[in-house]
């Protein structure tokens, strides 16, 4: 609590045990004996004055500035008018309780902020810099790129880049939400963001602070709020309006019914003008939207944040909104359902075993740098004896020509084999084929294939499952590869050999195929298809693979590049939505409510305090809810 | 020139709208969030004008909210 807080809470126990005796007095008949009459109004004013002074002093203020729909004139308006009808007692009650509200309020709007800067907490306050064999702790900002850093045991990265020296793990889970610890020793990478394990690490910066990735993070989230979701849109206009005319309907309902009730002969005016200005006041205490102003954009903010729990990041509030309605996704394949790496898939021997096959493949290709001979290398294995390889030749756009042991061999594609008529096996395989003839004898086939990533068919499955009704996969690759993994993933609609241009015609057809209640996102990793990322209704990148244009372009980044996240992501964005939605009904409810019975007179100033501040507690503590995320 | 400035004492949510309404309609100012969740306000103005649009900035604020200060 804040010492501002704390003053308050002083202010109304004393405020709150002079009205009990006020009270008393009132039941107890004491207020009629004391003559006279106005002393007893002068004694209620002092714990009015004791709990109210800054409401009616801002109130004052606030009037010479201009701002006349101001909260705090509208509270003194109503309780002098509670003071004017004799009901000294409630206007202070009601003065107490607006107050109690207000630090209900502000503590728990400044305990949610305080929970989700917390779990935002990834900020490096320090870097420690060797200085002639002493460690000096400075500014991350001062660090310059190519800058020796040495990180700590426990400590948390600060920049940045790659190990140089010494072997620890990294624990990444305040950036990806990934609880498993990350080996780190020299020659790998380091983000920072991170906190180091056990063990002390040195590390040559490639980035400067602000363009690390933590502090990109922090911006995109910061901005984050500043991107308005539609329902936000709507309150704020909702509020500019609301405040005006609930006080004109209040200054109406003071003055119109009495004229003409007393014209009509059903009282005296003096009578009448208690009555209703008693109601009136219950409007005007009533007429702040505070509840909604505060709690929708917490909401979001809260369902923002338990995304980047996860190791989401998502950049407006208006995209959560947008991946609470999405219906199509559409992926791009290579890198974002597959891991974008070629490994040998299958390995068909005409004659021989699948050893010999891929050792006279792995010597064939010993030479080559081509990503498909690595790939064949290290599905073999084991060290390579070159000597055995003689006369190693290239056929360009066909294969290899080589001795191996003396003996002819050729390695290639079908025009290879076709142009050297060897008869052979044609595979349909969906990877990329190498056939493989000993003496110009086929002697087998291997495939090489993209690997799809691990637990892709399990977030299809769950985005199923969370309600998402078609998935779509683009892709440049060739149709044999492409329906391959659609069939494996699940997914129900292919498009294949597209140039990055036919994607973005691709998912503009998709995007005018859309109703107006329903999103679109597209999925990738970046690398040419940032346009089609900006194009979507919402664009997701990867994060740790895709590149900085990606990160730019996109909407939501996955930081650890899971695709399952996403059906945990509209799992959160709807949960906020709906939270948003309850309140947003929750409110306006029960101040239409109130305004109604305050009007009949059914109403008193003690259920207008609550349509006020206690529905702005109560939304306010639903909202916190959004920062339980899916659990 | 964007800039972002941290506001204190900022303690209700319809001035932080309020504010930025009145920021946004300065002279110069291209655009402007109070984001009442960060207690930041962040202002994208001309880079010529930037102090005196500033100081403007600081007088509506006053004129919406004096309590609230904007750390510079």
């Amino acid at each position: 609590m804040s010492k501002k807080q704390k003053q308050m809470v002083i202010r109304i126990a004393v405020a709150f045990l002079m009205l009990v005796a006020i009270m008393v007095g009132e039941h107890s008949g004491l207020s009629e004996r004391i003559q006279p009459h106005g002393l007893w109004a002068l004694i209620c004013l002092i714990p009015y004055l004791i709990i109210g002074y800054d409401i009616l002093f801002k109130a004052v203020r606030n009037i010479r500035n201009g701002q006349i729909f101001d909260e705090n004139f509208l509270m003194m308006i109503a309780t002098f008018g509670a003071f004017a009808v004799g009901d000294y007692s409630e206007a202070v009650a009601v003065m107490l309780f607006y107050q109690v509200g207000e630090l209900f309020q502000s503590y728990a709007v400044g305990k949610s902020r305080q929970s989700i800067s917390d779990m935002m907490d990834i900020c490096p306050e320090y870097a420690n810099i060797e200085e002639d064999g002493a460690l000096t702790q400075v500014d991350p900002d001062d660090v310059e790129v190519g800058t020796i850093i040495v990180i700590k045991p426990g400590e948390r990265v600060p920049l940045d880049g790659v190990v140089v020296e010494g072997e620890s793990m990294i624990d990444t889970a305040a950036l990806t939400g990934e609880s498993v610890p990350r080996r780190a020793a020299a020659g790998d990478t380091i983000i920072s963001g991170c906190v180091n394990g056990s063990g002390t690490l040195k590390v040559r910066t490639t980035k400067e602070f602000d363009d690390s990735t933590v502090a990109r993070i922090l911006e995109l989230v910061e901005n984050a709020s500043s991107k308005k979701a539609h329902v936000e849109n709507f309150i704020t206009r909702f509020a500019k309006y609301y405040t005006p005319v609930v006080t004109i309907g209040a200054v109406i309902l003071a003055f119109v019914p009495p004229i003409a009730l007393t014209i009509a002969g059903a009282g005296s005016f003096g009578a009448l003008l208690g009555t209703w200005l008693y109601r009136a006041c219950t409007f005007l205490v009533i007429s702040c939207p505070c509840a909604l102003v505060i709690s929708v954009p917490l909401g979001f903010f809260g369902g923002i944040g338990a995304a980047s729990r996860i190791g989401v990041l998502v950049k407006g509030s208006n995209y959560l909104e947008a991946v609470a309605q999405m219906d199509t996704i559409v992926f791009d394949k290579t890198g974002t359902l597959t891991k974008g790496e070629f490994k040998v898939s299958e390995v068909i021997p005409a004659s021989g075993t699948k050893e010999e096959l891929l050792e006279l493949a792995a010597l064939g290709e010993g030479y080559s740098n081509h990503p498909i001979a690595a790939s064949i290398r290290e599905a073999y294995g084991r060290t390579l004896d070159m000597e055995r390889v003689t006369d190693a030749e290239e056929i360009s756009g066909h294969g290899i020509h080589t001795y191996i042991d003396g003996k002819e061999v050729h390695l290639g594609n079908a025009k290879l084999m076709e142009s050297l008529q060897i008869p052979f096996t044609k595979s349909g395989s969906a990877g990329t084929v190498v056939y493989i003839a000993k003496e110009r004898v086929f002697a087998g086939t291997i495939v090489i294939a993209d690997t799809v990533k691990e637990g892709a068919a399990e977030a299809l499955a769950s985005m199923k499952h969370v309600g998402v009704k078609k998935t779509v996969m683009l892709t440049g690759d060739r149709r044999e590869a492409a329906e391959a993994v659609a069939r494996e993933l699940g997914i129900d609609e292919v498009h294949f050999e597209l140039l990055p241009a036919d994607k973005v015609t691709k998912v503009e057809q998709l995007l005018a195929a859309q109703t107006p209640k329903t999103r679109l996102a597209f999925v990738g990793d970046g690398i040419n298809d940032a346009p089609v990322l900006t194009r979507a209704d919402i664009g997701i990148a990867m994060g740790s693979m895709g590149s900085d244009a990606a990160i730019e372009a996109a909407d939501v980044v996955l930081m650890d590049d899971d695709v399952r996240k996403i059906a945990s992501l509209v799992r959160i964005a709807r949960k906020t939505l709906g939270i948003v939605k309850q309140n947003i009904v929750f409110a306006l409810a029960v101040k239409l409510l109130v305004l109604l019975l305050g009007a009949t007179g059914y109403a008193n100033m003690w259920a207008a305090v609550f349509a006020d501040v206690g529905v702005s507690v109560l939304a306010i503590l639903n909202s916190m809810r959004t920062l339980r995320g899916n659990k | 020139m964007k800039k972002k400035f941290k506001l204190q004492d900022l303690d209700c949510a319809n001035c932080a709208a309020k504010m930025e309404e009145a920021i946004k309609k300065i002279d110069g100012v291209n655009d402007a969030t109070v984001s009442f969740m960060t207690q930041k306000l962040t202002i994208d103005a001309a880079d010529d004008r930037f102090e005196v649009i500033m100081d403007e900035v600081e007088k509506v604020c006053a004129k919406v909210e004096p309590d609230t200060k904007i750390l510079r």
